[in-house]
């Protein structure tokens, strides 16, 4: 294969197994710089497992090739044991392992007031938490950046939605994007390309010829069961 | 006289480092795993007394046997950690009991530090003190590794290396834990202190020191109690650090 240096991400025959449960299969494709890539699928479709695979943190067979010296920031769905223990915004932050701005410059970088440094992480919202796990993923300066189900926890009437950050961030940072989303709106309003996910890819391509009623009734599965309902014999 | 001195300085380095390693237990419902290996200590207890060695020396290779069922036993059945605890638990006090002298059975269930020599308390201090050093080392990758695995992998942190020396953290603590509460009260050591610190802290320095303080001030605390009430040590440590903890709750938000 030619070496693309638009390529930053080039995923051939994927194949992920987690106690002998088949979670990804026979899944291929390719990002370039700048792209935004969403991944749209059911639960337990296995859209979370193809991140945490490209981050290189399960088991995998098939190939992943990153661009050389891609660096990755991931933004996971929730952090459910962060609560237990005190912490400031400062101290997650100091956690990271190669950080290099100031706590108050990564805040202010996802619309945060460096004020909030010092407020404890289980006071804030879910959507200004997950501003700060962006601001966490951001602080190696990174160019590609991997995010899961950016629309859990979005705060009701927030001026300035997680997206338009998004947005805001790729055009500043000339970041690509992969994110994982429930949601179509997002999809059409973001992204370059979608992946349809059900366990193996079910579609691809850019969002608007790409997701048509068929192809979504392929990936979810329910309207099928009443389009044959209509018109087969009963069950 | 001395041997107060000796028991004292024993028992603070004991609860401070203790309390530290509690401080990254709370964060998972890790605290539960120290008490069944203070409890699978017991057979490790029992021998040393028997053969009048160091208690910590005895239960040590019971500590690494336990950490090492637990996992396997957790791998391999997928019960939740309660269920194996209780299995683990009854266990070890069951296989103390069968050759464990009566006399000393309250030594080796809630400990005693009051006849500890300075060979032994220099022991004591050094592998507390390395604890505490290992700890100040490795908390951020210890930290983040508990708080979510995958963030940690993301970070290039080697999850496995980490909780590995996680569980060597614990087995050594336990070890020393032993001599000074006994083998049913070892777990309170990790479990109290950082549990009234959390009450009050609104950042992790305050919670460490907080923690590192209170399993060191109880500890001391509780040997002095010891010494004017001519009660045992172990239970008394442990009551002045619910002590502290019921003093922080109304603290707790």
């Amino acid at each position: 294969m030619a070496h693309d240096i638009k390529r930053v991400l080039d995923v051939s025959k994927l194949e992920v197994t987690l106690d002998d449960e088949r979670i990804l299969t026979d899944l291929s494709f390719t990002i370039d710089e700048g792209e935004v890539l969403t991944i749209l699928g059911p639960n337990g479709a296995g859209k979370t497992v193809l991140l945490r695979t490209l981050l290189g943190t399960l088991p995998y067979k098939g190939e992943i090739t990153w661009r050389e010296g891609t660096r990755i920031g991931y933004v996971p769905q929730r952090l459910p044991y962060i609560k237990n223990i005190p912490l400031s915004v400062a101290d997650f932050l100091g956690l990271k392992q190669n950080g290099v701005s100031p706590v108050g410059d990564m805040l202010r970088a996802v619309g945060l007031s460096p004020e909030l440094s010092k407020k404890p992480i289980g006071e804030f919202s879910s959507g200004q938490f997950q501003r700060i796990l962006i601001a966490w993923a951001l602080a190696n300066d990174p160019d590609v950046l991997l995010f899961d189900e950016p629309t859990a926890g979005v705060d009701i009437g927030g001026e300035e939605t997680i997206y338009e950050l998004l947005s805001q961030l790729k055009r500043e940072r000339n970041l690509t994007l992969l994110l994982i989303t429930h949601d179509l709106a997002v999809v059409h309003r973001l992204s370059s390309t979608v992946l349809c996910l059900n366990n193996h890819p079910v579609c691809m391509g850019p969002p608007l010829p790409t997701l048509t009623p068929e192809n979504l009734q392929r990936l979810y599965g329910t309207e099928v069961r009443l389009y044959e309902h209509k018109h087969g014999p009963k069950v | 006289m001395t041997e107060v001195y000796l028991s004292l300085i024993s028992g603070a380095f004991i609860g401070a480092a203790a309390g530290y390693l509690g401080t990254l237990m709370l964060s998972r419902r890790m605290a539960l795993v120290a008490g069944p290996l203070g409890h699978l200590a017991l057979p490790g207890i029992a021998l040393a007394l028997i053969w009048g060695l160091d208690v910590s020396i005895g239960a040590f290779p019971f500590v690494i046997l336990g950490v090492i069922i637990i996992w396997s036993l957790e791998r391999m059945t997928r019960l939740p950690m309660e269920a194996l605890t209780a299995l683990v638990f009854a266990s070890g006090v069951a296989i103390a009991f069968l050759f464990l002298p009566l006399e000393q059975a309250e030594t080796a269930l809630v400990g005693d530090i009051s006849k500890v020599g300075s060979r032994e308390t220099a022991l004591t201090v050094v592998a507390s003190f390395a604890i505490i050093l290992v700890l100040r080392h490795a908390y951020p990758q210890l930290i983040l590794g508990n708080i979510s695995e995958e963030l940690a992998a993301a970070e290039r942190i080697n999850v496995r290396r980490y909780n590995l020396l996680y569980l060597f953290l614990i087995a050594v603590i336990v070890a020393l834990g032993v001599k000074m509460v006994g083998g049913l009260l070892t777990a309170a050591l990790v479990a109290i202190p950082p549990g009234a610190a959390r009450n009050f802290a609104r950042n992790l320095k305050q919670y460490i020191i907080g923690a590192t303080a209170i399993g060191a001030g109880s500890a001391a605390l509780g040997v002095v109690l010891s010494n004017l009430l001519e009660l045992p040590a172990g239970p008394l440590i442990i009551l002045v650090s619910t002590a502290v903890f019921l003093i922080t709750v109304p603290f707790a938000k």
